[in-house]
């Protein structure tokens, strides 16, 4: 065995660091164009570490690093530390609490000096790692609910500390490792059921409350007509959807509007409203409708009720950088868009409105099939694995690049809400891409090793 | 366990894939569909920016340049940068107070935005310039100068005919919707500057910038493939000699009027003198605005070129043409003679028109003492002839005759607001007293140059020229040839050659010998110099403002020298009293000397043209204005002007287009004299001015032809 690690490229699957690798370049490539002034010294700015492309590259080199010496550690090291980082992991959550700098509003940053951590990033790494050791131990059992609430426990941990952070768009993420459940055999009614949670939330923002309660009033009603004999024989089935109704209508007539009401901030629920093309909002505090109102009118762009959708500028903007590509893109260095500056928070969150703009539909739709040929490419290599821990561990690693690329991406294209996650591999910034490197290439380290039986 | 979740993956691959089809399909609509993103992004990403040419530079017959270019300084604010700069010193030089200087920065930032620079202050006068320009790097960087090209007249001449340049308003930008105008353009409004806007204006470049978000100009779009330089106006020559303008401007100083000298042969003009005028340059740089409200609300209107846009009745000098009219229809011949015993008896008795020589004249001696029994028989004959069966196509033969002299209808020069005077036609009387119901007798004034007709200075010199010439005129014009080719064919019309009747030399040579006759011992003599045969002719005429009789005009017309005639020229004198002899006259000869000897050299003829610029013969009409405009603005201070709009009012008139400036003036005058009237009750100290009403010196189609017999010259 261990004759065989000693060459460190031995086993690694080559398709996927290539992959990883053209991500990053095409990401070096995005940061450059977006930062690039005419006349600018391109040499000695990529080297003298002021520029944000300059720091990449050198975010790139240490997350090689890391990469190198992740294929050089013993993946048993991963299944022994798991715990162990896990708890680490959380208690550096925990540590921004006491010591962390505000970044953006919220405060989950530790400042390294040459860098800022955001430990909930980081956390991912730990999380997934902890969730494949303890499924890899409940194996046959994950329809014990028992293992079912560990399971969540271990995954929301994390995410619930960081939306006391007042940093949910990272907690979303954590969601991802349904997928991972799924796979291991967590029942489906469990996605279906928050599947459902989600419409029923949305239904909730969109569809005028009365309206809604009825219709849900009538769906009851439907089912039990439906279920009418079974009701007959077994009163129980009347109990449970009535109380299914019952939960609805108190989600949609009390958990909606108080979170809109109580939980999310003002910009929050304006970027949800405006995603959705709500501008007819009424809250039955009124301060926080002016609030909210105050909010709304930066958006400038039309009056309250006149049924144009109201767009937020930094997704109007990247929609125009999109949408101005065409089909052949503008050609690196020639986006007007990105030239002047128009996006903001270009080099990061709204990194993929560069690719839209310079290289067009060509562009943008071979970048997706780069990130989508990683996951479809994770999924093969976690299939082909025989150790449980490591086919969850790789699950759960696609379950969240899926999340970030889905949502990111849709998020500059207007079809979701921006909840602030980064564009994995392209957006700027350290933490962001260490992380992901960390998180691919154990993946790929483990599948390296996937003779071994892992535990 | 996971043995039996395996099919799981499948479930996932699929929810990915559907995902991505999403996402493609997002970006295909945005990207390949809809082409409004491409439009916001063209609108806020690129900017045309717009290079101006030069203007082309106008230069007279002697390659004197009369209009080119000269660069000015707009002072412009970065907003940015403002900080630690020394206000006060700034206010000091720009002489406005601190509280002032904030306003306009709070003002400009609103306007134009935190991160742009705007103009602070427009066109800086050379004073202000002065101050500046040494003291500048104390104010930089937040301040800075920009360059901006004006048009400056190094002549203080020629205002009306080189007209000038203004910022172009809505109405001119969509009456030239395609010819690539942008507000903020400056374009020729009056004079030349409009009439070869075409050609003067050059082509304008077009630079494609990219634009930042807070829209700062960054870089050339694709490094300037998609712009055009810019092409710079073409200059033109033109027949003008400036240096007769400025004499002509000399002598009529003090004087409502207009000189228009042109040369037969080719139809150039070479004078063309409005009175009064204006120095070109206030309508150009710094101090445009204020300049143009004065000369706008002054009741003497010397924004009026006279020489094409006022008409007069033509008077005596209209009598050289029936001369002609009856030589060639043959009811007359060079010595067929008149007596007249004291005025003109043709059409009864009741109400003779009067002649002031008694005797008995031939056609030269009728043209010499400017008979009016003699041209009234002859006109007489001509409208009565037995060849024609009724007055209507006898009065049609006069008129083609009189539009064939370029009487009646636009001559077509090619400075702007040209009237067309007016010729009596049939239609016209049968209009006015009914189809048969008028004959001779009713429009004899006419004859004399009377009643209803009208015609512009222009017309007179130009039926000079067409005497002189024995029977054709080209059109005249102010530009003779455009460098580098007429590509929007102006020039054309100007070579023809009109002659439409074909009247023999010898009928020219009888008028032609009244005419030297009446410089040479008539009633022109004012106008004789030694050693040039001039021909000329005089004219009083009478005119009326609403209705009230006022102080004759005093016209003078002729060329010279006989033979090869070398200038044609006309000079009108508005309500100067006296005869036309009295003050045109001189005035016409100094300028023929001028022109002929090139130079006046003569003590007394200088001491002449001293005496003469001095003269004031500016009516009282035109003062009691003045007085009562002065009265009105002192009792109400200038915040009357802005609240009635006027203001606004000449903001609006700048740019006027086809519709004739001068209607337009017209109407304002009109309006002010009506805002007038209803102020002026309420004051008592209007109690002493005259009961004259105060009009506009427009001695045209407002007067009723009131009995008009009683006629000198």
């Amino acid at each position: 065995m261990y004759q065989k690690n000693k060459e460190i490229g031995k086993g690694i699957d080559w398709l996927m660091v290539w992959l990883y690798v053209m991500l990053v370049a095409i990401g070096l490539l995005c940061i450059f164009s977006v930062e690039y002034k005419l006349g600018d010294n391109v040499l000695q700015n990529f080297l003298g570490f002021k520029k944000e492309y300059s720091k990449q590259l050198f975010f790139f080199g240490a997350s090689l690093f890391m990469a190198v010496l992740i294929l050089l550690t013993d993946s048993k090291f991963f299944t022994a530390t798991a715990n162990l980082g896990y708890a680490f992991g959380v208690l550096l959550i925990l540590a921004t609490f006491v010591v962390g700098k505000e970044v953006g509003g919220s405060k989950s940053w530790i400042p390294l000096g040459f860098m800022n951590v955001q430990p909930v990033e980081v956390c991912k790494i730990f999380t997934s790692l902890a969730l494949a050791k303890y499924l890899s131990f409940i194996e046959p059992d994950f329809t014990k609910t028992k293992s079912q609430i560990i399971a969540a426990v271990i995954a929301f941990t994390p995410a619930i500390l960081s939306i006391l952070q007042k940093e949910p768009g990272a907690a979303i993420v954590y969601f991802s490792f349904g997928i991972a459940f799924y796979r291991e055999g967590l029942p489906a009614i469990y996605l279906v059921l928050l599947f459902s949670l989600v419409i029923l939330i949305i239904a909730s923002i969109v569809v005028p409350p009365n309206a809604l309660f009825l219709a849900l009033t009538i769906i009851a009603a439907y089912f039990c007509y439906l279920y009418r004999r079974r009701i007959k024989r077994d009163k129980n089935i009347l109990l449970v959807i009535a109380s299914a109704w019952v939960l609805c209508v108190g989600v949609q007539k009390f958990l909606v509007p108080a979170l809109f009401d109580k939980v999310l901030k003002p910009h929050q629920v304006v970027r949800i409203f405006s995603t959705f093309g709500i501008d007819d909002f009424k809250f039955s505090n009124k301060e926080r409708e002016a609030e909210i109102q105050k909010e709304f009118s930066k958006l400038g762009t039309t009056k309250k009720g006149t049924g144009e959708k109201v767009e937020s500028y930094n997704v109007k903007q990247s929609k125009i950088a999109i949408g101005s590509g065409g089909f052949w893109g503008k050609g690196f260095l020639q986006g007007t868009q990105t030239r002047g500056e128009f996006v903001p928070a270009q080099n990061t969150d709204f990194i993929f409105s560069s690719v839209g703009e310079s290289f067009g539909l060509i562009g943008s739709a071979i970048l997706m099939l780069l990130y989508f040929g990683l996951m479809f490419r994770l999924i093969f290599l976690a299939e082909r694995q025989r150790s449980t821990f490591s086919r969850v561990y790789i699950y759960c690693v696609t379950g969240i690049l899926f999340f970030h690329v889905a949502l990111n991406v849709c998020m500059t294209l207007g079809i979701a809400p921006s909840p602030g996650i980064t564009l994995p591999l392209l957006s700027y910034g350290g933490s962001s891409l260490v992380t992901f490197t960390v998180l691919l290439f154990i993946a790929i380290k483990l599948d390296a090793d996937r003779q071994m039986v892992l535990r | 366990m996971s043995v039996f979740n395996q099919s799981r993956q499948n479930v996932i691959r699929l929810s990915f894939a559907i995902v991505f089809i999403i996402i493609v399909a997002r970006l295909f609509t945005l990207q390949v569909i809809s082409s409004k993103y491409k439009i916001m992004a063209d609108d806020q990403g690129k900017f045309r920016k717009v290079i101006y040419p030069d203007r082309g530079i106008v230069y007279d017959r002697h390659n004197k340049v009369l209009l080119q270019n000269a660069t000015i300084y707009d002072l412009m604010m970065a907003p940015t940068k403002l900080k630690g700069v020394d206000t006060f010193a700034l206010c000091k030089i720009l002489q406005i107070d601190t509280a002032q200087f904030n306003k306009k920065v709070v003002d400009l930032i609103i306007r134009n935005g935190r991160t742009r620079p705007s103009v602070f202050e427009a066109l800086l006068s050379d004073a202000k310039m002065a101050m500046l320009n040494e003291v500048m790097y104390k104010f930089a960087p937040a301040f800075y100068l920009q360059e901006r090209s004006v048009r400056s007249y190094p002549y203080d001449a020629a205002a009306n005919v080189l007209g000038y340049t203004a910022e172009i308003d809505t109405n001119f930008l969509k009456k030239h919707k395609d010819e690539g105008y942008v507000s903020g353009d400056y374009a020729g409004i009056t004079g030349i500057e409009r009439s070869y806007e075409k050609v003067l204006m050059g082509e304008r470049g077009i630079e494609y910038w990219k634009r930042d978000n807070k829209n700062r100009l960054t870089e050339r779009l694709e490094k300037g493939k998609f712009d055009t330089a810019a092409v710079a106006g073409q200059n033109m020559h033109t027949s003008i000699d400036i240096e007769l303008q400025e004499l002509g401007e000399k002598l009529m100083q003090n004087k409502l009027g207009s000189i228009v000298a042109v040369d037969p042969r080719t139809g150039g003009i070479l004078a063309m003198v409005s009175a009064p005028t204006y120095k070109p340059k206030f309508l150009s740089g710094s101090e445009r605005r204020k300049h143009f409200s004065e000369l706008f609300l002054n009741p003497a209107n010397p924004l009026l070129n006279r020489t094409v846009s006022a008409t007069y009745s033509p008077g005596s000098t209209f009598k050289t043409l029936q001369a002609l009219i009856g030589l060639h229809e043959g009811m007359i011949t060079t010595d067929f003679r008149v007596s007249c015993s004291g005025a003109f008896y043709g059409c009864g008795g009741g109400n003779p028109m009067k002649c002031l020589d008694k005797g008995t004249f031939d056609l030269r001696g009728a043209i010499t003492i400017s008979d009016n029994t003699y041209f009234a028989t002859v006109m007489q004959r001509v409208i009565n002839n037995p060849k024609y069966p009724n007055v209507d196509s006898s009065l049609a033969a006069w008129d083609r005759y009189m539009y064939a002299f370029g009487l009646g209808h636009k001559l077509g020069v090619d400075v702007p607001s040209e009237k067309r005077g007016n010729i009596p036609t049939p239609a016209q009387f049968n209009k006015v007293y009914g189809e048969g119901r008028w004959n001779y007798c009713t429009f004899r004034s006419v004859s004399i140059g009377q009643g209803e007709v009208d015609v512009t200075p222009l017309q007179v010199a130009n039926e000079m020229a067409y005497i002189s010439n024995k029977g054709w005129y080209k059109v005249p014009h102010v530009v003779d040839s455009i460098e580098g080719g007429d590509k929007f064919g102006m020039l054309k019309t100007f070579q023809e050659k009109h002659s439409a009747t074909d009247i023999p030399d010898s009928v020219f040579e009888a008028v032609h010998d009244g005419m030297q006759n009446v410089v040479d011992k008539g009633t022109g003599i004012a106008a004789k110099i030694e050693g040039i045969a001039i021909c000329g002719k005089t004219g009083t005429v009478e005119n009326y403002s609403r209705g009230i009789k006022q102080p004759n005009h005093a016209f003078f017309c002729g060329f010279a020298p006989r033979e090869n005639p070398r200038i044609a020229i006309m000079c009108v004198v508005e309500n100067s009293g006296r005869f036309g002899g009295t003050y045109a006259a001189p005035i016409v000869g100094l300028m023929i000397e001028k022109y002929l000897k090139d130079s006046i050299t003569d003590k007394k003829r200088l001491d002449k043209v001293e005496e003469l610029s001095k003269l004031n013969l500016i009516p009282d009409r035109i003062y009691i204005e003045i007085k009562r405009q002065d009265s009105l603005r002192h009792s109400k201070d200038s915040a009357y002007l802005i609240a009635k709009n006027y203001i606004k009012t000449i903001k609006d008139t700048i740019g006027l287009e086809q519709d004739d400036e001068t209607d337009v003036l017209d109407k304002m005058k009109r309006d002010k004299d009506s805002t007038v009237k209803k102020e002026l009750p309420k004051k008592d100290n209007n109690d002493s001015l005259p009961v004259i009403k105060a009009e506009a010196v427009l001695p045209n189609s407002k007067k009723k032809p009131e009995p008009k017999d009683t006629v000198k010259n």
